[in-house]
């Protein structure tokens, strides 16, 4: 890749540490981002997504803490930055949209006051200054008569118009990366459909790099560049957003995408991964997915797989794709073909 | 398909008044469902779609008589449910069981699964004393869990396997019709087909009869016979799954389907956006309640509530809400976005 690399994650981990038991949320997790670019960070509940991005703007709240890797940012490793430089980085440089827009807007404030405030830390603009760049900012995420919205309180706008006011707070500064964490979960398709409309027209327009965190796969095909799928804290396929929906490797991807019942097309039986996500304080010591992995041999139980290249396109941690694979060695890990 | 209709549902309306002043006297109403018929047929999954606060839950909760309906009448088999006393009605219960979206909630958190279950029998009475355990492993067998799991508490168990217990606790009382409000939507996609199938499975078996309330239109598609499509507390549209889905006719209805991120890269299709959001169920707009927001709307629109109709070019049993059917599927009118 020739591309500029805005944000390179280096074998990051992050713990909470309860009770004498180190729940390790991430552990080792790795993938770049080429600028102007979009990676889907995608897995099941609990897989560690929310985790990795606010590792990223060291928001972990207490007993979290990051624990090894490296987060490189442009040229500054984050992980190592001072609490000075991370505050000036948050909104600054890199801003985030949080899976819960009505826990992140305050209820006391009008929307035009927490833009305002935004505002004035991070630029300096005084009052009426800081209306006016936040009316505009309205007028550029589709928001209505921002005039008006801009007095009112979180209560009084609907969900998808308060997701979309965080998405304008988030804008205030040109961010050049932008992390979105569930940004469209909570709200109706239709509305969903807009929001996702809005991210992907100012990315466009001003080259920002964006982190969409989902669980939708349909989501991470409209707006993604590159997917990184994340399993039990660690990444465990890495590719570019064609070649995970067309040639997945790691069998949980190839479940994950079998397990999606589709609305344009007709399936009789979906087929389900057996078995439940492992908790994080009681993870299988080899490969993390062994326990529900219709091909899991002695040696995924015994020992964990790196993440590695196997193509051009894709990096996979599964013991299918090295020399010491002792299954079948004729496997087929995709399953049958399911575009209609 | 035998087509006995277990359950219809005609000119239902739901009205939550909203009180305010001094006096607390009602100033207002949430026309939360207003003038809904359907009906259902014995051993088919219907499913009802739509955006939140259209009325979803508010028909579903209607039907099991958690609510009083304003107006309308609830017929189940033969029935009519809403002329029942308090009394009649729990007896008639046993027929009509809920699974609801969130498993943690809607299950005791002091009650052992065993209990949960023996307390279901109990309360209808449909298996003896001395049998009700025996009973509930076979229950928790017949939902893929195991007999050892039986004397755990719901917080022993994960999301999905929580709501394998909330289906066999809508099991234990050998139900006719099942209503899933949002049964699998809280679970991730891998544990949520585990589910999926085993709904499809035990539909199978025991000649289940499910409404199905879910606003993933891909769950819909995979599990429904046919589909009401309610927009702002109406039915816009009603039609078996195949045609609903291939062949839509209301205008939201499009708009809702081409909204679905489809998980195709290479396939990506033209998206129609809709303006706005969803209107105010307390004001809703006149005539047509979806003409603030579609591309097609009239004077006419504005005017006239449209009936649910059934055109040549349809199929039998497609019917849509919408006065410019014809003439949108003619190609005479054309879409101002
Ligand atoms: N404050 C905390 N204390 C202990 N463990 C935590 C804490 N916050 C998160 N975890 C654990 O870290 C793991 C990763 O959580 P994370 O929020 O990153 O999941 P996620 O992939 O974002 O899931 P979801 O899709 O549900 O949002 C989870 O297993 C969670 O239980
Ligand atoms: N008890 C109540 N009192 C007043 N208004 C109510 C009451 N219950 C529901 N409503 C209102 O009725 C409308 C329909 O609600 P309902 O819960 O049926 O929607 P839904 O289609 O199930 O939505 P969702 O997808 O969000 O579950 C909403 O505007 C809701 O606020
Ligand atoms: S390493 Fe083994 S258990 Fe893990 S995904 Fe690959 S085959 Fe399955
Ligand atoms: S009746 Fe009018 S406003 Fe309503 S859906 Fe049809 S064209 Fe649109
Ligand atoms: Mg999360
Ligand atoms: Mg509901």
């Amino acid at each position: 890749m020739s591309e500029e690399i805005i944000l390179d994650i280096k074998d990051l981990r992050t713990s909470f540490f309860t009770e004498d038991v180190e729940v390790k949320a991430v552990d080792g997790v790795s993938f770049k981002l080429p600028k102007g670019k979009t990676i889907g960070i995608v897995g099941e509940s609990g897989s560690g997504k929310s985790i990795t991005a606010l590792s990223i703007l060291r928001l972990l709240e207490h007993p979290g803490k990051i624990v090894g890797g490296e987060i490189n940012f442009k040229d500054k490793d984050l992980t190592k930055a001072s609490d000075r430089e991370i505050r000036d980085i948050r909104g600054n440089e890199i801003s985030m949209i949080f899976q819960e827009p009505m826990t992140s807007l305050n209820p006391v404030y009008t929307v035009g006051q927490q833009i305002r405030e935004t505002l004035k830390v991070h630029q300096g603009l005084g009052k009426e200054q800081g209306t006016k760049k936040g009316v505009e900012l309205l007028e550029l995420v589709g928001i209505p008569s921002p005039k008006k919205r801009i007095t009112q309180y979180p209560h009084e706008l609907s969900g998808g118009m308060r997701q979309r006011v965080m998405i304008a707070m988030a804008l205030a500064c040109n961010p050049e990366l932008l992390i979105a964490d569930e940004p469209t979960t909570a709200l109706d398709v239709t509305i969903q459909a807009q929001i996702l409309e809005i991210i992907n027209d100012l990315q466009d327009r001003f080259d920002m790099s964006v982190i969409m965190i989902t669980h939708d796969m349909g989501v991470v095909a409209e707006t993604c560049d590159y997917v990184a799928v994340m399993y039990g804290g660690k990444v465990v396929e890495y590719a570019d957003v064609k070649t995970i929906f067309k040639e997945p490797k790691h069998p949980y991807t190839v479940g994950l995408l079998n397990s999606i019942p589709r609305h344009d097309v007709d399936v009789d039986e979906l087929e389900p991964i057996r078995g439940n996500v492992p908790s994080p304080n009681d993870m299988p010591k080899g490969c993390r997915f062994a326990p529900r992995c219709p091909f899991a041999t002695d040696l995924c139980y015994e020992e964990l797989p790196s993440l590695d290249k196997v193509s051009d396109d894709n990096q996979v941690r599964c013991w299918i794709y090295s020399e010491r694979w002792d299954g079948d060695p004729e496997v087929k890990v995709n399953g049958p073909e399911r575009t209609s | 398909m035998a087509q006995k209709e277990l359950l219809k549902v005609n000119h239902l309306k739901q009205y939550f008044p909203i009180k305010g002043g001094f006096f607390g006297r009602t100033v207002n109403h949430v026309k939360a469902v207003d003038d809904v018929s359907f009906e259902i047929y014995e051993g088919e999954t219907l499913s009802v779609v739509g955006e939140s606060g259209c009325g979803k839950s508010t028909t579903g909760r209607a039907i099991l008589r958690l609510d009083d309906p304003t107006e309308g009448t609830i017929e189940f088999d033969g029935e009519d449910l809403l002329s029942l006393s308090k009394r009649e009605m729990r007896n008639r219960r046993k027929d009509i069981q809920v699974i609801f979206q969130d498993p943690y909630a809607s299950l005791n958190p002091r009650q052992t699964v065993a209990k949960i279950l023996t307390e279901a029998m109990e309360i209808q009475n449909v298996v003896p004393k001395n049998k009700r355990r025996e009973r509930a492993i076979e229950l928790l067998e017949t939902v893929g869990l195991n007999a050892e799991q039986i004397d755990r508490y719901p917080h022993e168990f994960s999301g999905g396997q929580r709501q394998r217990v909330g289906i066999a606790r809508a099991l234990a009382v050998e139900p006719k019709l099942i209503v899933c409000d949002e049964a699998v939507s809280a679970l991730d996609v891998s544990v949520q087909a585990q589910v999926l199938n085993l709904l499809k499975k035990l539909q199978r078996e025991f000649n289940l009869t499910f409404l199905f309330i879910a606003h993933d239109l891909g769950v819909v598609r995979h599990i429904s016979d046919r589909v009401a499509v309610m927009y702002l507390g109406k039915v816009v549209e009603i039609a078996d799954k195949k045609s609903l889905f291939e062949n839509p006719q209301h205008p939201y209805t499009k708009a809702l389907l081409s909204a679905i991120p489809t998980p195709d890269p290479e396939n990506k299709k033209e998206r129609i956006v809709l303006k706005g959001d969803v209107p105010s169920p307390i004001d809703p707009p006149t005539g047509c309640r979806f003409h603030t927001r579609c591309p097609f709307a009239t004077d006419l629109c504005k005017q006239d509530i449209p009936e649910l109709r059934n055109l040549d070019h349809m199929e039998e049993g497609h019917r849509a809400a919408c006065h410019h059917i014809e003439k949108i599927v003619s190609g005479d009118m054309k879409p101002n976005y």
